[in-house]
């Protein structure tokens, strides 16, 4: 049997893109070598965030994006049903903070592009911010508050989205590794080999997250993604005392940054179950996931300086993951220049969650032949700052 | 009754004879014998139970007695999150129940 | 000169540490315990010595011998009150250097704050981290007033406290007669053990072949004496029959007892009451891997530390012995700490057939406590769907079942953060099995769709935020350049 679409990987892209398809009428088949949520998507935070990103063609996606949740959270929990767990989705809003005269003066020169760019960020002064944040260390230097940044629980959100794609008729198969491209006698992509046979398909749709990379080799093509590790420390549970998401101005540095050497930066908020989740680092160190512990005492220290009363809070856990990184820091959304019937949604770095609905409309307008609410043609894999990576790795 | 420290001049095991350890739990004093457990002076004090759950309020104490399951969780000096189980009472300690909500905003 | 590190003070870790200091190595013993002795040899601490602290444990005087030797060497750094909450195994030498890998350790009071933070780099690991009870979830065990065994058993060694007036003491296994025998003799009266397993099933493990039974007379004669204190303080031993619910509103009043078929399915209209303060279940014995998984040790399909005759393990420089490597008891993990203490300090185990004949002996009767004891799989029987199965987060098996449902999830990874089950601050060390088990069974073929393992804890125990903040003190591996310890003269090694 031939479907309409394959797709690569059921993590929250996947997972949405599976749904959108589907929504819209296209035959879906979803491979997962593991389980849905196991890759990146179970290893991060749930942040949808536009306070981390400076005016361009990531923000107009996340902007995007950020009116999507709203309406998809809505739309889950009418479909699913008050038995489906809850998805978390919640706008607390973030405040980022400058703990030195110098990034006082950055973040807020930033914040005045942002707002140039439609995005409502309102400095706040020192009185403003113990009122957000009542435990917030007094000596930060300056700070900005973002109303529009929210979050999901992103294994949830994945399972919510890979749940209502079902519903509306994609098929899953787990524990399917896709081991390459299947093509007809004039070269063309006609579907995908798997360890459990082939399977066919019109389209094949790489949303393998950090090993999209991986896949297109095995279909024969170069993908720079690579991945940046990222490591979280997970307090024990503690009475509420921080309300909305706080990062170090310094975050917004470490996310644009190509430096494959580790940086940290801070970033803290509360938890549903009423822990504290601490994040968090980038270090390129390709699949490595050995523990490191001097990573773990930067991303502590660096927690400290904005909340000092965390010192006597327990920390249970470290996890992590990696980022799908790109060389251009933004994602691939669109079909292959080099391939017909290939299409990539991946290269999401840190923020595949919050960008996940978008990407999924923005390919279910292309398959359909719509103009699609976003101009898609700075996410094509065909774009210029992309081609040299492109010939690079090939 | 119910848990009982075996009064050392009864003990087959002839210990040698304890100092006594005074500590306060929930604002009133109790007392122990040096060595104990923090969770050891208060279960021969009386509760079984010294601490409530988040999602349910129920009451929990001693479980696993070996600093595995964090049944026994309490606050010692402003420490929270101290194991009652393996922390040895020191006289003087204040030691207070915990019970931490879960945040309210999240349905 | 090499140095060792042993993590574990119970009798593995301590056997190790004299071992490897007879073959000359410096080592460094580390315990989280404010006593040496580990889980078996519990006992008042050193400022109320008991006059008769012998007649509570087996094999006092060979723990007597082995704390005595060890403190008084120079060439063994003892740490206690220190935690090992993580180690890097990083491939790269520089964080490493060139052993097995970077031991992080806390050291002061247990969940103290500001404690201080110590880093090893030693040539060698052993690793000795034992094991805790593992009681399957039923309706009630969430109540206070239930224990596990190992909990009555601390209590009444470490401290002369009895958790309960009138007690059961219930589960499976050989634990449960030490587990009576010491509630009652520290005042509590036990109105019955009841061991999960059928007679004929201990007979079949226990009987087949009982001339093997003879060399491990030791271990014959420690149960038999349980069993006659027992029969002389009147303590009922019902086989085939286990508690099967607890009841009570804020603590436990009563608890059902009831008949169980030879797969611990509960046998309906069996069932009966008993008014009780006090419960204290246990099924058996769960390892403690973390610091294995850590270290990047091979875990054998049983979920046990994989180790060759040697006692080393899957990664070069690191040994492991005693309850991690299987559940043996006492005197197997003194046999398994030698040889692996030996290795560790660059000896063979040719060198000591001793204790080559001892590992053996006991291995086998390991292997027939498990074929007895060990959990048969219909005890989810037990479980109803308001009994909670992860008791941090307050999971129920319903809510666990709804969940699975509806995201149609064959994950454990998945279901644990859907869920919230084993998230907690015992990061899954209580119900960790349990759940694998019960969501394996929703499935076709009894499998999980993925192999995420809820025994992996990176951080091994929890420490203070600005304890992990704060950097180590790195410390010397070698405490001195000590001469070796002196064989002992003659005779038995203990
Ligand atoms: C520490 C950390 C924190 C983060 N925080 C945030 C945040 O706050 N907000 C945010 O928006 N983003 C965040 N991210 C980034 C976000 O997690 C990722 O961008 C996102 O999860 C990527 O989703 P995905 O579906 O593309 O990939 P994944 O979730 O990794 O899914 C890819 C799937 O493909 C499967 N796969 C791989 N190879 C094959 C194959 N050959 N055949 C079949 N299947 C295959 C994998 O098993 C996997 O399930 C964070 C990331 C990290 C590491
Ligand atoms: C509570 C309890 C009571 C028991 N009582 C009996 C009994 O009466 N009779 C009987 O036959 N068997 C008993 N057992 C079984 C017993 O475990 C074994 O017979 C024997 O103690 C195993 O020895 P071991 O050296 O392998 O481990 P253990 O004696 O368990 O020693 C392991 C040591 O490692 C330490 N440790 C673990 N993790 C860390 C870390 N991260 N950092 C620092 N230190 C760490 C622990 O504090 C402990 O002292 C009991 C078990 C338990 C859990
Ligand atoms: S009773 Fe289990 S940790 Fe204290």
């Amino acid at each position: 049997m031939s479907n309409d679409v394959i797709i690569v990987g059921a993590g929250i892209v996947g997972a949405a893109c599976a749904r959108a398809f589907a929504l819209a009428g296209f035959s879906v088949l979803v491979l997962e070598r593991g389980t849905t949520a196991g890759g990146t998507s179970s290893a991060c935070e749930g942040n949808l965030l536009v306070s981390d990103k400076g005016p361009g063609h990531e923000l107009v996606l996340a902007q995007f994006a950020s009116r999507l949740w709203s309406s998809t959270a809505a739309d889950l929990r009418a479909e699913l049903g008050d038995t489906f767990p809850s998805i978390e989705f919640e706008r607390k809003g973030g405040l980022v903070v400058a703990t030195t005269a110098d990034g006082a003066e950055s973040l807020l020169a930033f914040a005045a592009d942002q707002r140039g760019a439609r995005v409502d960020a309102r400095v706040v002064d020192a009185a403003e911010m113990l009122e957000l944040e009542p435990d917030l260390n007094p000596a930060v230097a300056a700070g900005v508050f973002y109303p529009d940044d929210a979050q999901v629980q992103p294994t949830i959100a994945t399972e919510a989205l890979m749940a209502s794609a079902r519903r509306n008729g994609a098929r899953l198969l787990e524990n399917t590794e896709v081991t390459g491209g299947l093509f007809d006698d004039a070269g063309a992509l006609i579907g995908v080999s798997t360890n459990r046979g082939p399977q066919r398909a019109s389209r094949v749709l790489i949303a393998a997250g950090p090993w999209s990379g991986d896949v297109a080799r095995r279909i024969g093509l170069s993908l720079p993604v690579r991945p940046r590790r990222g490591e979280l420390l997970v307090t024990s549970r503690m009475r509420h005392r921080i309300f909305h998401k706080v990062y170090d101005a310094d975050y917004v540095g470490a996310v644009g940054s190509d430096d494959r050497a580790l940086q940290t930066s801070s970033v803290v908020e509360s938890t549903a179950g009423g822990t504290v989740l601490i994040g968090s680092s980038r270090q390129q160190v390709e699949f490595d996931s050995s523990l490191r512990v001097d990573v773990l005492t930067e991303v502590a220290a660096k927690a400290l300086r904005l909340f000092p009363f965390l010192a006597t809070a327990a920390v249970m856990r470290s996890y992590g993951g990696f980022r799908p990184f790109m060389p251009d820091h933004l994602p691939a959304i669109g079909e292959d220049p080099r391939m017909p019937g290939l299409w990539h949604a991946s290269g999401h770095e840190g923020a595949g969650i919050g960008l996940s609905l978008a990407t999924a409309e923005l390919l279910r307008d292309l398959f359909l032949g719509r103009t699609p609410e976003v101009d898609p043609s700075p996410y094509s894999p065909a774009r210029a700052t992309l081609a040299p990576h492109l010939e690079l790795v090939a | 009754m119910t848990a009982r420290l075996l009064p050392f001049s009864d003990d087959p095991i002839r210990p040698s004879s304890p100092a006594s350890v005074s500590i306060q739990f929930d604002g009133a004093p109790i007392e122990g014998v040096s060595g104990q457990s923090i969770a050891g002076v208060i279960l021969a004090s009386g509760p079984l139970g010294f601490r409530r759950t988040s999602v349910s309020g129920k009451s929990r104490g001693v479980f696993c007695g070996i600093g595995v399951c964090f049944d026994c969780l309490v606050e010692v000096n402003g420490d929270r999150d101290v194991r009652a189980c393996q922390r040895r009472a020191v006289d003087g300690d204040v030691v207070v129940t915990q019970h931490d909500a879960l945040p309210g905003s999240i349905a | 000169m090499s140095s060792v590190l042993i993590l574990g003070a119970g009798p593995a870790g301590l056997a190790a540490a004299r071992a490897a200091r007879r073959r000359g190595a410096s080592v460094t013993l580390v315990d989280s315990s404010e006593q040496l002795g580990g889980q078996f040899w519990r006992h008042l601490p050193a400022e109320r010595p008991a006059a008769r602290e012998r007649i509570l444990h087996h094999g006092w005087d060979t723990f007597r011998a082995l704390q005595a030797q060890l403190v008084a060497d120079d060439g063994c750094r003892i740490l206690t009150s220190a935690s090992v909450f993580a180690i890097d195994a990083t491939a790269s030498p520089s964080t490493t250097g060139t052993g097995p890998g970077r031991v992080h350790v806390i050291v002061g009071p247990s969940d103290g704050t500001g404690r201080e933070r110590i880093e090893l780099l030693p040539d060698a690991i052993v690793l000795a981290t034992g094991a805790h009870d593992r009681t399957l979830p039923f309706p009630g065990w969430d109540l206070p007033g239930v224990f596990t065994g190992g909990a009555a058993q601390a209590l009444a060694k470490g401290e002369r406290l009895a958790v309960g007036a009138h007690v059961v003491v219930a589960g499976a296994g050989p634990f449960l007669l030490p587990v009576a025998a010491s509630l009652a003799a520290t005042g509590s009266r036990v109105l019955g053990v009841f061991e999960s397993s059928r007679l004929s099933s201990l007979v079949r493990g226990w009987l087949p072949r009982p001339w093997q039974l003879l060399p491990a007379a030791k271990k014959g004669a420690e149960l038999a004496g349980y069993i006659g204190g027992q029969l002389k303080s009147r303590i009922p031993y019902t086989t085939g029959a286990s508690v099967i619910a607890a009841h009570g509103t804020d603590r436990v009043e009563s608890v059902t007892v009831a008949s169980l078929d030879k797969n611990w399915t509960p046998v309906a209209g069996t069932e009966r009451t008993l008014a009780v303060d006090a419960v204290c279940v246990s099924h058996g014995f769960t390892p403690r891997l973390e610091l294995a998984i850590a270290a990047g040790c091979q875990i054998t399909d049983e979920r046990f530390v994989a180790v060759d005759d040697a006692q080393a393990t899957s990664v070069p420089g690191v040994y492991a012995a005693g309850e991690i490597t299987g559940i043996g008891g006492v005197d197997l993990a003194l046999a398994e700490g030698a040889l692996a203490g030996h290795a560790a300090a660059g000896g063979n185990p040719f060198d000591l057939p001793g204790e080559v004949r001892k590992r053996r002996i006991y291995e086998g009767f390991a292997r027939r406590i498990e074929a007895a004891h060990g959990i048969r799989p219909g005890w989810p029987d037990m479980v109803t769907d308001d009994t909670i199965v992860c008791r941090c987060e307050e999971v129920s098996f319903g809510a666990l079942c709804s969940t699975a449902e509806s995201t149609a999830s064959t994950s454990l990874r998945s279901l644990k953060l859907t869920t919230r089950a084993g998230l907690g601050i015992c990061q899954g060390r209580v119900c960790g099995r349990s759940l694998e088990q019960l969501i394996a069974r929703r499935l076709p073929g009894n499998t999980l769709g993925d192999t995420v393992s809820t025994d992996r804890r990176p951080i091994a125990v929890p420490l203070r935020l600005g304890e992990l903040a704060a950097a180590a003190r790195p410390t010397d591996p070698s405490p001195t350049t000590p001469t070796p310890l002196a064989d002992p003269p003659k005779g038995p090694t203990s």
